[in-house]
């Protein structure tokens, strides 16, 4: 009896009514929007010049004229599909050396102490090489791309392998699974949570890298129009192609979030 | 009749340290045998060498038949479905009717789409019995199963396996530190000590049995681990 009343006196404590959580959203509101109009007001009274930042309304204008002339769009392709191969081609080399390394012991004896040694280089730090060994053209942008996601998901998904429950392993082999069968219940589903967590951190990567790979020399796709841009002073458009990369990198998080929340249905909440 | 455990010589050092020294057991088909002992005795090393999981041994240990097993933890994969959890392994097309049936016998039968992590330490631990003889095993390893179970669910839990094992008939080894539950349960108790068996007790009284009809034999297996019970207390 005792433990039921402790129970629901606690509840009000630890969940805020809704009142208060409703009033909560606006009000973290105030800040951003008062830093935008004091950014409008810089603008407007000349204290801020068009040639070190546009006005945000400036900004809005020139989104919407790019968006209209197609500009921003055929930009926005390009870059998209930079990423996509380079995730593709990244993922596919992190997943299968994770795979081989995770799950047999001469994988991991000959697989992992290179992986290891060449992912203390910094990736970004290869653009010379990569430029040298691939030219200017598209091969080193999705080379950085995919370096910059097959070593997070290597790592991830390797030790998510390891992590495994020696004591699942244990009971499924006593209970008659077969090798394969342990693989595909066992040990790849305890995994699927630091591989998630990998894939994450591979996203954060390729964006960050497609960023890098644009600056060095691009005839196409956002860097491009924010290098374009620059030439000609034009900070609202930078600041729009910023904006686009912010935005694409909250995307695919959110994807990833929603993969989660998907794929991890069986975990207690 | 071919025994269902036969276990000779059998000694497991870790290094330097001697786990099982020379330890003789045969066990009937269809008997319940406790194997009771402090923690560090042997008795885990010993079930897990009749399981199959520790091959590294000297000495014989020959289980002819099937073994099936539950732990302590249920281990139940959290991410499969409490029906799949039983119905995975048995290679069977009618795996879901099989494990329908097997959970029906733990009273389960409403958890079959439930995610494992959110059942009752005890209910998990009827999944685990469920998965455990749905393999219809000649031989049920039970490694303290009860021993993470509150003093209330861990009752429940004996008559369970009572009834189960009067049903299905499998040999039960289980292992355990409860004097009370051994002698509830089983018809002989091995008590283990530093990797022997110093003493075996044949437990004839009739079934199901009560907590009073045991205390006298109680004092008995209590003197040979070491444990003196005084009247006064």
């Amino acid at each position: 009896m005792t433990l039921s009343i402790a129970g629901v006196a606690a509840r009000p404590k630890s969940v805020p009514p809704k009142q208060a959580r409703k009033l909560k959203l606006p009000l973290r509101w105030i800040s951003p929007i008062a830093l935008v109009l004091l950014w409008q007001l810089a603008s407007s009274t000349g204290v801020l010049s068009p040639d070190k930042l546009a006005s945000p309304v400036t900004i809005a204008e020139s989104a919407g004229e790019l968006i209209a002339d197609g500009q921003l769009g055929d930009a926005f392709a390009v870059s998209i599909t930079r990423v996509f191969f380079g995730f593709l081609l990244g993922g596919l080399v992190g997943v299968v050396l994770g795979l081989a390394s995770g799950l047999s012991r001469w994988g991991e004896t000959l697989l992992d102490p290179p992986v290891q040694m060449l992912r203390t280089l910094p990736h970004l730090g290869l653009i010379p090489l990569f430029i040298l060994w691939f030219g200017i053209g598209e091969e080193p942008k999705l080379a950085l791309v995919a370096s910059g996601v097959a070593f997070p998901l290597y790592l991830n998904l390797h030790a998510g392998i390891r992590q495994t429950d020696p004591g699942l392993v244990e009971a499924a082999k006593v209970l008659g699974y077969s090798r394969f069968e342990r693989i595909v219940h066992v040990v790849l589903p305890s995994a699927v949570p630091q591989t998630l967590v990998g894939l994450r951190i591979a996203f954060g990567t390729a964006w960050l890298s497609l960023i890098v790979a644009e600056q060095i020399n691009a005839d196409a796709g956002l860097g491009f129009l924010i290098n374009n841009a620059r030439e000609f002073l034009r900070t609202d458009v930078v600041v729009v192609g910023l904006v686009v990369y912010a935005l694409l990198g909250l995307t695919t998080d959110a994807l990833v979030r929603l993969l989660e929340r998907r794929v991890l249905r069986w975990q207690k909440r | 009749m071919a025994k269902a455990v036969s276990v000779r010589g059998l000694t497991k050092a870790f290094g330097p340290r001697t786990v099982l020294d020379g330890i003789d057991l045969e066990v009937e088909p269809g008997e319940f045998v406790a194997l009771l002992g402090r923690s560090g005795c042997g008795k885990s090393t010993l079930l897990r060498i009749l399981a199959g999981l520790d091959r590294e041994v000297q000495g014989r240990a020959e289980v002819p038949g099937t073994v099936s097993i539950a732990f302590q933890q249920p281990r139940l994969l959290p991410w499969r479905k409490v029906w799949k959890n039983i119905a995975l392994g048995l290679h069977r097309p009618d795996g879901r009717a099989v494990a329908l049936k097997a959970l029906e016998e733990v009273r389960l039968t409403d958890h079959a789409d439930a995610w494992p992590l959110t059942l009752s330490g005890g209910e998990a631990q009827r999944v685990s019995l469920a998965r455990a003889l749905v393999r219809e095993p000649d031989v049920l390893l039970l490694d303290e199963p009860f021993g993470a179970l509150d003093a209330l669910t861990r009752l429940a839990m004996h008559h369970l396996v009572e009834d189960l094992w009067i049903r299905h008939k499998p040999a039960v080894l289980l292992v355990t530190h409860d004097v009370d539950e051994a002698l509830l349960l089983a018809d002989r108790i091995l008590v283990l000590d530093e990797g022997r068996i110093v003493a075996t007790h044949h437990v004839d009284l009739p079934r199901p049995r009560r907590r009073a009809s045991v205390v006298e034999q109680r004092t008995r297996v209590l003197a040979d681990l070491g444990v003196d019970v005084e009247e006064a207390a």
